[in-house]
């Protein structure tokens, strides 16, 4: 089936730039996946001498996390559990007018049109978000069991793609959903377990500093969020961040770090 | 110019203890003193980097991504094999190395392919410490399943997101190296040039993708790890922003380029629904355990699935395959469904797709099985194309997944450019003509993690290397020569996109040099292609500046490229007069129309030497010699 469509999008051609909505008109096919579509417009700018519309893309399938921007101010679009390169035309209907905005939040700065800059979450990973073991140092993989239960966890967490959904949805622009996807997945892991209260300690400090604002439990991120990354995991963010800031403050007064 | 692969000598199991301890090391208090650049942050370059960087190097990393964490080693789903025999089945180093040669239907270098059958062992135990959370049985302990063209369980996995897992594993080991300072990390840069100084590679000019400036990073030694060239043919299961054009711009500069027309396809991908189609969706291959592939028995039959009596149906998989039936290997999968498309008996609107069908299955175990089975899949299968899967048979059809052709690298990965490395799909070396699943992401791990710390130390102890400053006459002419290709592009201003260049070029790789290949189709393609070239540096329209974020001038770059690789693939496939693997020619089958190779004339990786633009390409070959897995033919009858 095909479409006629009003698309109003966010044109800013540069992070210093002042950035307005223009319209354009499109024809779609309820085959298309939502990046097709802006393919399309693409290719029908290009043929007009026009500046394409700049958004990040690379696998499609979902599991990048390079793509995403608001569809009508909801993060990713319309589809429960779903990134905007995974969302097709058919959920759209004839004659409809869309508002496509890149994510909006200070710590993700405009570069330009729908794409924006994103290396703040590196910085909070760089920050702690890791498990420190040298090539050639692991003991053999079966030496560490893991509870299945545990396991099966820890990978509920870590299948977060790093979109930037849930800073964008957040009232707060911040990033607590995707700090407690990394606490959670590697502190519900023994190897995991010797660096867990510095790891949350370090990771909330940089988001701090990164201009994302304070979880209040709003639960918008969870909503947007396309792999379905639980909101109680922000409660296991809290719990190990107090012990942490407990034991911190401790190892301070006694002369630690 | 003789190809010298540095395979050490004595037996296999011992050759590669034998390197390790021949080569030299550099002191740890000198390895910060050398400069090394790593381009790509896949498994194998952000292993890599993350690996040089531990060891004390300072490492510089290049990725034309937002972050290395989205490299396309990201989409892998599968999982990743490793010769552990946790389930105590039979499984050794030996017998991964034998299914390994085996699989690549002879055509790879044995003793690569043993080094990396021993090596998967530490890569297993390397990402579970690293906080990688693969699957698990009750007790605790890992657990596997088994994969395509093995009769052991040595598949490790997580979910259906083995190479997303892996590959987050490897990026944190990539940005704590980066929190030390000993790596230093440049996301949406993309590498442009090699800089070549006295025969030796010395550096990089890459273009800033938000900026669009020009830089240079001179180093003692250049690693490349970027992946695959599958988008050479536009719709694959590739990632849009993977491309050729790090390796190919080296390639040019001197490093040879080894069997291009190895590229595999992928028997169960979401078919394309229209011309707009940007990519390819991959259809995990277990679904083929449960899964009858079928088409109409009449050509030109436009009923719906469930209106076709099964007198109707053609299983021509377990109609041609009785002992395989509907599990006989990619390549062969593939080429039976372009058959039955060819002869108009393709389903859905376009004609070129075929049935997969679980409704037997269905039937035979129920819904809840099946589900628990394939949830996922079918869902996603669902979200993209609108149909169910649990009441309408899923259309599927072959795309292009992996190339196993690369650039030339010896048994310490360097190829014919010293000082230049290559790791992953990037290079040849592992997977002759056909890659086993759940290869591809041990492979780029091991490369990255075991092999190439120790051969670049070894390169550095070895080479006395002059110092160079950035007013370096090579220096200067590589920036001007990247510079040069930007504002030409640039000055153009024809009426055709990139996009469309692109594509048409795809249609005719896909066409010519794709599942099955003859002489004269390759001969047509080639010229076809030096029309679209010749068209593209005449007609190519790419709007905006090069001093911004500028996605058309990108994609032009790279496909300016890929269309002088499709060249040379076509060269290559035409040269090669026999069928191995994913290369299939048609002139060279049996009568039953299986593959058949010429173990006598064509046992050897070929390796092309670039001569200049408009120049036709120069053969090497290396040959291949078969000491401990022997020359059979396959048959799946």
């Amino acid at each position: 089936m095909e479409m006629n469509l009003t698309l109003h999008v966010w044109r800013q051609a540069s992070a210093s730039a002042s950035g307005k909505l223009v319209a354009y008109k499109i024809r779609a096919n309820e085959h298309m996946s939502f990046l097709e579509m802006l393919d399309v417009l693409n290719e029908e700018l290009t043929g007009r001498g026009e500046d394409p519309v700049a958004f990040d893309h690379d696998c499609r399938e979902g599991i990048c996390g390079s793509c995403g921007f608001m569809i009508n101010g909801i993060a990713h679009g319309p589809l429960p559990g779903t990134t905007v390169c995974q969302l097709h035309m058919r959920h759209f209907k004839n004659g409809d007018e869309l508002w496509l905005e890149p994510w909006r939040a200070a710590a993700f700065p405009v570069v330009k049109d729908l794409v924006v800059d994103r290396g703040a979450f590196d910085r909070l990973i760089s920050a702690g978000g890791y498990i420190s073991v040298a090539p050639g140092s692991a003991p053999d993989a079966n030496a560490v069991p893991v509870p299945k239960k545990d396991a099966d966890l820890a990978m509920d967490a870590a299948q977060c793609i790093g979109c930037g959904a849930c800073v964008a949805a957040c009232p707060n622009a911040s990033a607590s959903l995707f700090l407690s996807a990394k606490v959670s997945h590697l502190g519900l892991l023994p190897q995991g377990q010797p660096e867990r209260l510095e790891r949350v300690r370090k990771m909330v400090a940089q988001a701090n500093g990164e201009m994302f604002g304070s979880c209040t439990n709003i639960g918008e991120c969870e909503a947007v969020c396309p792999k379905h990354i639980r909101i109680e995991f922000i409660a296991r963010l809290n719990r190990d961040y107090l012990k942490a800031s407990w034991l911190y403050r401790k190892e301070a007064a006694s002369g630690g770090e | 110019m003789k190809l010298d692969s540095r395979i050490p000598s004595g037996p296999i199991q011992q050759k590669w203890d034998k390197c390790k301890f021949d080569m030299k090391l550099v002191n740890p208090a000198n390895k910060r003193k050398h400069t090394i650049i790593v381009v790509g942050s896949g498994l194998a370059g952000g292993a890599a980097a993350a690996s040089l960087g531990e060891l004390g190097y300072n490492v510089k990393c290049f990725c034309f991504q937002d972050s290395p964490r989205r490299a396309h080693s990201i989409a892998a789903q599968g999982g990743i094999n490793a010769a552990k025999n946790y389930q105590n089945d039979g499984d050794s180093v030996y017998r991964l190395f034998y299914d390994t040669v085996k699989g690549g239907d002879f055509r790879a270098r044995e003793a690569n392919v043993y080094r990396l059958a021993q090596i998967s062992v530490n890569i297993i135990d390397q990402c579970a410490a690293q906080g990688v959370p693969f699957a698990r049985e009750y007790g605790g302990l890992l657990a596997n399943r088994s994969f395509g063209g093995a009769q052991v369980s040595r598949t490790f996995y997580a979910r259906g997101q083995t190479g997303q897992q892996l590959l987050l594993g490897c990026y944190q080991a990539l940005e704590r190296q980066v929190s030390t300072g000993r790596v230093k990390m440049y996301a949406r840069t993309e590498m442009l040039e090699l800089i070549v100084i006295d025969g030796k590679a010395r550096g990089i000019v890459t273009r800033d993708l938000v900026t669009g400036a020009m830089e240079t990073h001179l180093a003692d030694t250049v690693v490349l790890a970027t992946g695959g060239y599958g988008n050479v043919f536009y719709l694959s299961t590739n990632a849009k922003g993977s491309n050729t054009t790090a390796i190919w711009r080296a390639h040019k500069k001197g490093a040879l380029f080894a069997n291009p027309c190895f590229t595999q396809i992928h028997p169960t991908c979401i078919p394309v629904s229209g011309d707009y189609q940007s990519k390819l969706t991959l259809m995990s291959e277990s679904l083929r355990n449960d899964g009858r592939i079928w088409v109409p028995r009449e050509k030109g039959d436009k009923r719906k699935a469930d209106q076709i009596p099964e007198a109707g149906r053609d299983y021509y998989l377990e109609r041609r395959y009785p002992s395989f039936g509907n599990l006989v290997p990619r390549d062969v999968a593939s080429r039976a469904a372009k058959a039955v498309c060819d002869e108009g008996r393709g389903v859905g609107e376009t004609g070129l797709g075929v049935y997969l069908d679980f409704s037997d299955s269905i039937r035979r175990l129920g819904q809840n099985v099946i589900a628990e089975r394939y949830g996922n899949l079918f869902e996603m299968y669902e979200r993209i194309t609108g149909d169910d899967p649990y009441r309408v048979p899923m259309r599927i059809f072959p795309a292009i997944h992996y190339t196993m052709g690369g650039l030339w690298v010896d048994y310490r990965l360097m190829s014919t450019i010293p000082g230049l490395f290559v790791l992953g799909e990037a290079n040849f070396s592992d997977h002759g003509a056909n890659r086993l699943g759940a290869s591809a992401l041990m492979q780029g791990l091991a490369d990255g993690y075991f092999v190439l710390p120790y051969t670049v130390g070894d390169y550095l102890a070895n080479t006395k290397l002059e110092k160079v400053g950035a007013d370096h006459t090579e220096v200067k002419r590589a920036e001007q020569e990247a510079s040069a290709q930007i504002e030409k592009l640039l000055a153009i201003k024809g009426k055709r996109s990139a996009d469309s260049l692109h594509r048409e070029a795809g249609k005719l790789m896909w066409e010519y040099c794709g599942m099955a290949r003859n002489a004269k189709g390759l001969e047509y393609a080639e010229g076809k292609l030096a029309e679209l070239t010749e068209e593209f540096w005449r007609n190519v329209s790419v709007p905006g500046s090069g001093q911004e974020l500028n996605q058309s001038l990108e994609k032009a770059g790279r496909v300016a490229d890929f269309l002088e690789l499709a060249q040379l693939m076509c060269r290559d496939a035409r040269e090669r007069n026999e069928s191995c693997g994913g290369h299939f020619r048609e002139e060279f089958q049996t009568p039953e129309g299986e593959a058949m190779r010429n173990d006598d004339e064509y046992c050897y990786a070929a390796a092309w030497q670039w001569q200049g633009k408009g120049k036709a390409h120069v053969l090497h070959k290396e040959p291949l010699a078969f000491e401990h897995v022997h020359l059979t033919q396959r048959s799946y009858k």
